[in-house]
Formats: structure tokens, C-alpha cells, sequence
């Protein structure tokens, strides 16, 4: 899936608030993932998760608080950069909505991605990555064709283009069938095994659950459950939405 | 990346997506046309009356045909929520708005030079003796529509009221450069033409501020 050319990066939340108006969506975030951890973020819906992920994407400023990604040297030493810059070019982001057009092809849509992100040598990640999904023979037809599981294996090739460093995944088996839950979770095991920090929100128990390391739950926007222990991520993912 | 390249392979994607599906284009041709056809049968107008409200009228069916074709500009980003895969993407952010106003520049001409003939047959006005000068003020014109219309196409996108929004803002902001415009349009339309530089004049002004005034703010208009 992966040809490893990065330093495992990791993310610090300090402190990170977010408001629509009136509305608190996060508040007080504070938290460490150290470079290499795979984190399952639960909670029921409106708890905060999709803001979390998008800030740590860089695509939603926080009204206050810091985000940082040190590098595992950083982390060592507790210093680290705090640009989006760094967010942007390290995280690959699976959102709720494919973030792929449908009027383009699978290998277009790919394609488009690649060059800007200046990945070097698209045409050849774009078509190891259509071999990768399964969607290397339907390349050239149009995504508005496709299943929803197919589209959502379009956006992962799309999230992976550019080898990130940190993964952000919103609910990312949305529209899989077991196969590609499967497939999935057999990607993202090789992922974090090669030093990939994924931070993803997860409802329930699942193939792809079984690889958190640590579980995050939230409630109205506020941590209630940090936990490491085997049994109590398991118990955090399936006892969030209840 | 550099803007340059960034804005080449997004200009790249929003010809190949209107020309697949036409959406665009057929949209603003058929009103324009509409409009033309309609007006043409309304009132008759004679020679003098031609050359005196023709370019009026028809830098309106301009304007109105362009805040139709502006409207989907980002709404159709929010669909797949590919904006932010673009955001995500592009090292400049401004090259996402440099793309998309360059290819609704691209499009406005393509429909105006399309209908120009159309106009010049139903009104009676000779138009290709000042052909050249002609398609400098459309070109002015119609980027000023497309500077202005995207700003406020991103803007109007992330609102409650989108499809009523964009063409309150537009319409106002835009009726000097329909003024400038059409001043301009009757110079050149008359029996001896002449060219109306003031009105040239303020719409390279309009261009150039307000794609500078993009340039500096654009990255806040796509923010969540």
C-alpha cells in the first residue's frame, strides 16, 4: 500500500476550542498522539468527532488552542512545529463525503489529486493505487457510476496518494461490504505497522476497531474516556453511541 | 506546486467536467439567445434604435446569463465535498479561484462570440468592421463579471438562502462595469465608431483591483 519515505509524524491538541455561534463543538481538546499510534475516536453523534478530524486536517481553525505535529524527534524532546503547512502535506483526510467529482474517472479523479500534490510520478502511484483498491479495470469509467463502497475506496486511493504520514479517517468502512472492510483494515494494519499515525472515527465494533491502540471517547464536544487498555477500547467503541 | 501549474491542471478540470457535461454552457447560450430572439420580435427596433439600446440589452442578457452560470461555480464542490480535497491539495489557495475564474471567463466569451452574430443579424448592426474592439470590452467585461461572481459564488455557497444570495450581491456590484460596458459597446456600435476609453479605462481598473483585492482575501472566503 505503502513505500515507507516519511518520519512518522505525530498531532497535540492543546487546548483546542471550536464555536459555531453560541454552539461549543469542541472544548478543552487536550491530548498527545504520539508518531506511529492508532487512535479510535467514538462518541455519539454531534459529540465533536467530523470538528476534531477537520481541525487536525487543517481544514477548520480552531476559535482557540494549539495544534502541533512533532516528529518522533520532536515528541522526544516536547518541541514541535505548529504551521498547517505541515498538516496539509503530511495527512491524508477520508471525510463523511467521498471528496472525489463524479464526473471525472476513477484514474482522472486520481490523477487530478496527484498532480496537485505534486506527488512525484502520478500516472505510476495513480495506477499502483487502482491495483490496490480493486478499481484498476473500472479506471475509466465515471465515478457517478460507481456503488457508494466503490466511491469510498476511490476516496481512500485519494487520501493515500501522496503516502501521509498521519491518516484522519471519518468513519471510513461507510458503504464497504465486508470485503472491503476487510481490505480495509488489512490496509491500514500495514499502514500503522510502518510508523502511519491514524486518528479515526469509528462507530461500533469492527475489523478496523480491532487495530486501535488507544480509544478517545467524546461527549458534547469534551473528552470523557482516554483509554490504552485492550478491554476498555473495546468497551469505549461499543458502548459510545449508546 | 506553483500557482501557475496548480491553476493550469484545475483550469484542466473544470473544462474537461462543463464539457462532459455541458451544464454551463447550455444554460447561458439558451437565455441569451432567449432573451435576444424575444426582445428582437417585442419591439422591432429600427436602425437608430438598434445601435442605441442594442448594447444595453445585450450586456444584460450578459449579466443575468452569468449570474446563472456562476450560481453551481462552488456549489458543485459541495456536493462531494471536494472543495476541501482541492483545499487539501493545492499549496496556494488561490489557485483554485484563478482556475474557476479563468474558465467562466473562458465560457461568458465563448457564449458572447457564439451570439454576437445572432445579435448583429436580428438588430441590423454591423458589427465586423469593429470586431477586434469588440471582443476587448467582452473580454474586459466579462472578466470583471468573473472576478466579482466567483468571489461571491464562494461566499453565497456556504449560506442558508445560496440561490437568492449570489444574485443579490452580483447584480449590484456589477452594474458599473454593465454601465462601463455598455458605454463602451454603443461607441463602438455607432454609425461612426469610435472608442469610449474612460469606460475601457475603468474596467481594467475593476479587473485589477478586484483580483487583487481576491488574491489578498480569497483564502478566508473558503474557510468552514
Amino acid at each position: 500500500m505503502i513505500s515507507r519515505g516519511f518520519s512518522p509524524t505525530g498531532i497535540r491538541f492543546e487546548n483546542i476550542e471550536k464555536r459555531y455561534g453560541g454552539l461549543a463543538a469542541l472544548r478543552r481538546i487536550r491530548f498527545e498522539i504520539t508518531p506511529g499510534e492508532c487512535i479510535a475516536l467514538a462518541g455519539r453523534n454531534g459529540s465533536g468527532k467530523t470538528t476534531l478530524l477537520r481541525i487536525a486536517a487543517g481544514l477548520v481553525r480552531p476559535s482557540s488552542g494549539e495544534l502541533t505535529f512533532p516528529t518522533a524527534a520532536e515528541a522526544a524532546s516536547r518541541s514541535s512545529k505548529t504551521e498547517t503547512v505541515r498538516s496539509k502535506a503530511s495527512a491524508g483526510f477520508v471525510a463523511h463525503a467521498t471528496m472525489v467529482y463524479d464526473e471525472l474517472t476513477a484514474e482522472e479523479n486520481l490523477l487530478l489529486f496527484a498532480r496537485l500534490q505534486g506527488t512525484p510520478n502520478a500516472a505510476e502511484r495513480v495506477e499502483k493505487l487502482l491495483h490496490e483498491v480493486g478499481l484498476y479495470d473500472r479506471r475509466s469509467s465515471l465515478v457517478r457510476t460507481f456503488s457508494r463502497g466503490m466511491r469510498q475506496r476511490v476516496a481512500i486511493a485519494r487520501a493515500l496518494l501522496h503516502e501521509p504520514s498521519i491518516l484522519l479517517l471519518d468513519e471510513p468502512s461507510t458503504g464497504l461490504d465486508p470485503q472491503g472492510v476487510a481490505w480495509l483494515a488489512a490496509s491500514l494494519r500495514q499502514l500503522r505497522d510502518v510508523g502511519c499515525t491514524i486518528l479515526m472515527s469509528l462507530h461500533g465494533e469492527s475489523e478496523i476497531s480491532m487495530l486501535a491502540t488507544r480509544a478517545i471517547r467524546l461527549d458534547a464536544g469534551l473528552i470523557v474516556a482516554d483509554t490504552r487498555t485492550v478491554a476498555e477500547v473495546r468497551s469505549i467503541l461499543t458502548f459510545a453511541d449508546a | 506546486m506553483s500557482l501557475l501549474s496548480s491553476t493550469t491542471v484545475l483550469l484542466g478540470k473544470e473544462l474537461r467536467t462543463e464539457f462532459r457535461s455541458r451544464e454551463l454552457l447550455t444554460t447561458t447560450v439558451v437565455f441569451i439567445l432567449m432573451v435576444i430572439v424575444l426582445f428582437s420580435f417585442t419591439f422591432d427596433p429600427t436602425y437608430n434604435e438598434s445601435r442605441r439600446f442594442g448594447p444595453g440589452l445585450l450586456w444584460l442578457a450578459f449579466l443575468f446569463a452569468a449570474s446563472l452560470m456562476l450560481q453551481p461555480c462552488f456549489l458543485r464542490e459541495q456536493n462531494n465535498d471536494t472543495l476541501s480535497a482541492l483545499r487539501l491539495s493545492v499549496s496556494d489557495p488561490f489557485a483554485i479561484f484563478l482556475a474557476k475564474l479563468v474558465a467562466n471567463t473562458l465560457f461568458l466569451l465563448f457564449t458572447e462570440v457564439l451570439m454576437l452574430p445572432v445579435f448583429a443579424v436580428l438588430y441590423n448592426v454591423p458589427v465586423l468592421r469593429v470586431l477586434g474592439q469588440l471582443l476587448l470590452v467582452f473580454f474586459l467585461g466579462s472578466l470583471g463579471v468573473s472576478i466579482a461572481g466567483t468571489a461571491l459564488s464562494a461566499i453565497s455557497a456556504q449560506a442558508r438562502m445560496r440561490e437568492l444570495l449570489l444574485p443579490l450581491l452580483l447584480l449590484p456590484l456589477l452594474t458599473p462595469v454593465l454601465v462601463a460596458s455598455t458605454q463602451v459597446t454603443v461607441g463602438l456600435l455607432d454609425v461612426s465608431p469610435f472608442m469610449e476609453w474612460k469606460g475601457l479605462g475603468f474596467l481594467v481598473i475593476f479587473d485589477v483591483v478586484f483580483l487583487t483585492v481576491l488574491w489578498l482575501f480569497g483564502e478566508y472566503l473558503l474557510e468552514e
